[in-house]
């Protein structure tokens, strides 16, 4: 059984030499090293792609600002969209999902070890090279240095005639190399969690992150394919003299449209179903109850999936599509609101009737719920296409995709950093700084993106430098402005929490939140090999078993 | 019989009541939504706009609807049950889920979906199967990088960046249909007071109609990223009178008037780069890549919006157009004092 798992044999490394300890870190194939790696990576993007977002918004902060010329301001918009998402959320979900899938299941390791390192190094050099475009992309033109066309880059303006230089090849390539690394990762995931589980954890035991995780890892492949497709064709445009996408000669504009949202909106549920997959775990456990109607949430997240590929064209209301088109995206866009409603209706009956212990990963979660519900409820005034004709790329969509993608996905991440932190670290973080940094946080998001959705309504557009007087939008950008302020003070205090603890916190055994999956079975941080001996289990909370075996779980499933 | 006719006069006086509170306050929100913002999408005064806002309110009011029900949930969860603080560490009774309770939060939001679809369907057919009459104005709009080009097919109008439609009397509808085209990148028409957007895709035609029933100056601007100076791309239109309207196509419609008090800003303007970009109708000047000049100072703006159309600003725009639009597709064309002088003196005549 699992106890005999718990057994510690801790490699002492901690005294080795630095070099020797990079050389083993930058050599490694274990997948927990690998998520750590992908954690502190998007850590590190996720301060750079903020400190884009706070020079876009100090810009705005008043009508007529000149804090940075139009096309710097045109540049921190394009890389701070491609970096997030990219570069902060993918690596950090594919971070987590590399770092638990194997101990929840109860494996050794990732199905292909070395594809997982091989995976990580290429989104790795994804960033950097998307990065290194502000020194080298001046090409022989000296036009622009970063990517400057926005993070969908429509088409025609990615074409050598509006884009000169090599800033949008820098952005092409950048994608395409991290987006190998994606379906690498998301290849390694799906056999990981067919071949590997440990025994008696048949599909319908697996814990909802495994499952969720799953779901995911199908969608990038499903997602990324067209993406890298689309990528490879603009590259043959702008240096082969294709035609694809070249309107002066024939090409479609609107197709590159439809490849890349074709991506863009599963990519949405990419991002989104590993958030659900924390959630899943982190409100059981503080609501000390069974997650409520199990079954029906593995269903909605594959019905949620299956969805989310035919309803790209909601991103298109506005391209002129004909009424019957229009129509069949709205009738599609909304069916998703069905399965996504049945998961937070699922989450509050976990937390009904149960003892809720309001720590700071749940209280994360709790933030999630909130803003999840406000995402999805924009999210329908937006499927309504002639809402939509007024309310396309202005700051109203740009408020409602930060409510989930902040709002939502961060908070969730958030969440599951601290509630996996004593497991990844062996330490416990400090409660009183995540609780500040969970304030702060959630003040700042608010004044941020709550004020951001009245300016769109006023007719005020997205990717705009600078802005007349007299529009009504100059107090709402200021309060938003401010509200960046409080979320960058959060992010520190988070940041601060995290090395602190590392380095002083109170030392915790293998499962302090007294919780049920087989992750919490292992040591804290767990040995290289995971488990001693391959853990047997007979439900979906093999913890819960051990701890109550006058009234294990197997009796009801 | 008698209870009848009395509840249907307490019906009357009611509805009487409600409408005498709802008129002024109706009036009074449509001012509140004007002051708020000239480009609030709440204060219609076209068909479209009009029907876009009541799907709005309808969708605003079902998802308020929505948000009250599942957040009470969320905070009486909250509040009922934190972990008491005389815990006795015992797990609360454990709950695996319920086919029944499942089944009706299923079928309940397929109900709302439905309702709100049919909702939404009836809208977009409403605007976009609208037919368009005999009578109605055609305008194309051609994006360019960052300004508007206006022709009127048939009227021998061409002009930039200042559109001007007729008014639309609602018992004798006179909408305007406007051609939507690009020259270069991507670009969308927003006006919100006149209706939802529309973009303007290379080889991708598209169209849509306004019909605006109040006459006035309606402002908006580009709402599709297309290059540097999207941000001044802006947008204005001037709904007029049949009369004012017709007045104006019979002004704009005339070559350029030329003065010989001007000739040698003409003879500049001829002789430099200017023609290679700009038209002058009845001159040499026939250029397409930049905006129309032959009646330049009919206009109220220039560089699309970007500032007043004083003589000042002219001759600062052709001196330095970054100072007005940094990466504007307008190049400083190195005049002398002198020649400036000319050029705008020049270019002050084209009324």
């Amino acid at each position: 059984m699992a106890t005999d798992a718990i057994t510690t044999l801790r490699a002492e490394t901690a005294s080795l030499p630095f070099v020797v300890r990079l050389h083993e870190w930058v050599t490694t194939v274990d997948h927990k090293r690998l998520g750590i790696m992908y954690i502190v990576y998007a850590l590190v993007f996720l301060m750079i792609g903020g400190v884009e977002a706070a020079i876009m918004r100090i810009q705005l902060i008043r009508p007529h600002n000149n804090f940075v010329s139009p096309e710097v301001f045109n540049q921190m918009f394009t890389m701070h969209g491609t970096t997030m998402i990219f570069f902060v959320i993918m690596p950090m979900l594919f971070g987590f999902a590399n770092y638990l899938v194997p101990l929840m299941i109860g494996a050794r390791d990732m199905a292909f070890p070395r594809l997982n390192a091989f995976s990580f190094w290429l989104t790795a050099f994804g960033g950097i090279l998307l990065y290194f475009s502000f020194l080298g992309a001046n090409g022989l033109y000296g036009n622009g240095t970063a990517p400057d066309v926005g993070w969908f880059a429509y088409a025609p303006l990615t074409s050598r005639t509006f884009s000169l230089g090599h800033s949008t090849d820098f952005w092409t390539l950048s994608l395409l190399i991290s987006g190998f690394g994606s379906i690498g990762t998301a290849v390694n995931i799906i056999a990981t969690i067919f071949c590997m589980r440990c025994p008696g954890m048949t599909l319908a035991k697996m814990p909802l992150l495994a499952w969720l995780n799953l779901v995911m890892a199908v969608l990038v492949i499903l997602a990324i394919s067209p993406l890298s497709a689309a990528q490879i064709m603009l590259a043959v445009d702008r240096y082969l003299g294709g035609h694809f996408f070249d309107t002066q000669a024939g090409g479609s504009a609107v197709i590159w449209m439809h490849f890349f949202w074709i991506f863009g909106h599963p990519e949405v549920y990419v991002l989104v179903i590993p958030a659900f997959a924390f959630v899943s775990e982190i409100v059981p456990v503080f609501s000390r109850k069974a997650i409520f109607g199990y079954p029906v949430m593995v269903a909605a997240t594959v019905c949620i999936a299956f969805i989310s590929m035919s309803v790209w064209a909601h991103h298109m209301f506005t391209v002129g599509m004909n009424a019957n088109a229009n129509t069949f995206f709205v009738l599609s866009t909304m069916a998703i609101a069905v399965p996504t409603g049945i998961k937070i209706f699922n989450w509050l009956a976990t937390m009904w009737g149960g003892k809720i212990h309001f720590k700071t990963p749940m209280l994360f979660c709790i933030g999630f719920l909130f803003q999840f519900l406000i995402a999805g409820l924009t999210g329908i005034m937006l499927s309504a296409a002639p809402f939509t004709w007024h309310l396309g790329n202005s700051y109203f969509v740009v408020a409602h995709f930060h409510y989930v993608i902040v709002g939502a996905i961060l908070f969730a991440t958030f969440g599951a950093f601290y509630y996996w932190f004593p497991k990844m670290s062996g330490k416990m973080y400090n409660e009183t700084l995540g609780k500040l940094h969970f304030w702060l946080f959630l003040i700042g998001f608010h004044l941020t993106f709550d004020f951001m959705h009245v300016p769109g309504l006023l007719g005020m557009p997205r990717r705009i430098y600078t802005y007349e007087p007299g529009r009504g939008w100059d107090t709402l950008n200021l309060i938003v402005t401010i509200g960046v302020f409080f979320q960058a003070a959060g992010i520190l205090v988070f940041v601060a929490n995290l090395l602190w603890s590392y380095f002083h916190g109170e030392t915790v055994g293998s499962d302090p939140w007294d919780a049920w999956t087989l992750e919490w079975s292992t040591s804290s941080p767990p040995p290289a090999y995971n488990f001693a001996i391959i853990p047997e289990v007979r439900s979906r909370r093999p913890l819960w078993d051990l701890k109550h075996p006058e009234d294990p779980d197997w009796k009801y499933e | 019989m008698g209870i009848r006719s009395s509840s249907h006069c307490f019906m009357r006086f009611a509805v009487q009541v409600m409408v005498f509170l709802c008129v002024p306050a109706a009036a009074l929100a449509d001012t509140a939504a004007r002051s708020l913002s000239p480009t609030n999408i709440f204060a219609p005064v076209s068909t479209p706009a009009h029907s876009i806002m009541g799907l709005s309110l309808f969708v605003l009011a079902v998802t308020a609807g929505i948000f009250a029900i599942v957040f009470s949930l969320l905070v009486y969860c909250v509040v009922k049950f934190g972990k008491p603080a005389d815990d006795d560490g015992r797990e609360p009774p454990q709950v695996y889920g319920s086919n029944q309770v499942e089944l009706a939060w299923t079928v309940i939001p397929v109900l709302i979906v439905v309702v709100l679809f049919l909702a939404t369907a009836r809208v977009i057919a409403s605007i976009q199967k609208a037919a368009q009459p005999r009578n109605a104005i055609q305008v194309i709009a051609i994006g360019h990088q960052f300004w508007w080009e206006y022709r009127y097919p048939g009227l021998q109008v061409v002009t930039a960046n200042e559109l001007h439609i007729p008014v639309s009397d609602p018992a004798n509808p006179t909408p305007t249909f406007i051609t939507l085209l690009s020259a270069d990148t991507d670009h969308s028409f927003w006006v919100p007071r006149l209706g939802g957007k529309t973009d303007l895709i290379p080889n991708h035609p598209n169209s849509m109609w306004v019909d605006p029933q109040l006459t006035g100056l309606y402002v908006g601007q580009c709402a599709q990223f297309c290059g540097t100076q999207h941000a001044k791309m802006l947008l204005r239109v001037y709904v007029q009178s049949r009369q004012e309207f017709d007045h104006w196509i019979a002004q704009q419609s005339q070559p350029a008037q030329t003065s010989s008090t001007v000739s040698e800003g003409q003879r500049i303007f001829e002789s430099t780069a200017c023609i290679n970009c700009h038209a002058v109708s009845g001159t040499l000047a026939n250029g397409r890549f930049g905006p129309d000049l032959t009646h330049l100072m009919s206009r109220e703006t220039i560089a699309s919006g970007a500032a007043p159309n004083t003589p000042e600003n002219l001759r600062l725009w052709i001196l330095n157009p970054d100072s007005i639009k940094p990466g504007s597709k307008m190049p400083a064309m190195g005049l002398s004092d002198h020649q400036l002088d000319a050029v705008t003196a020049y270019l002050a005549t084209l009324h």
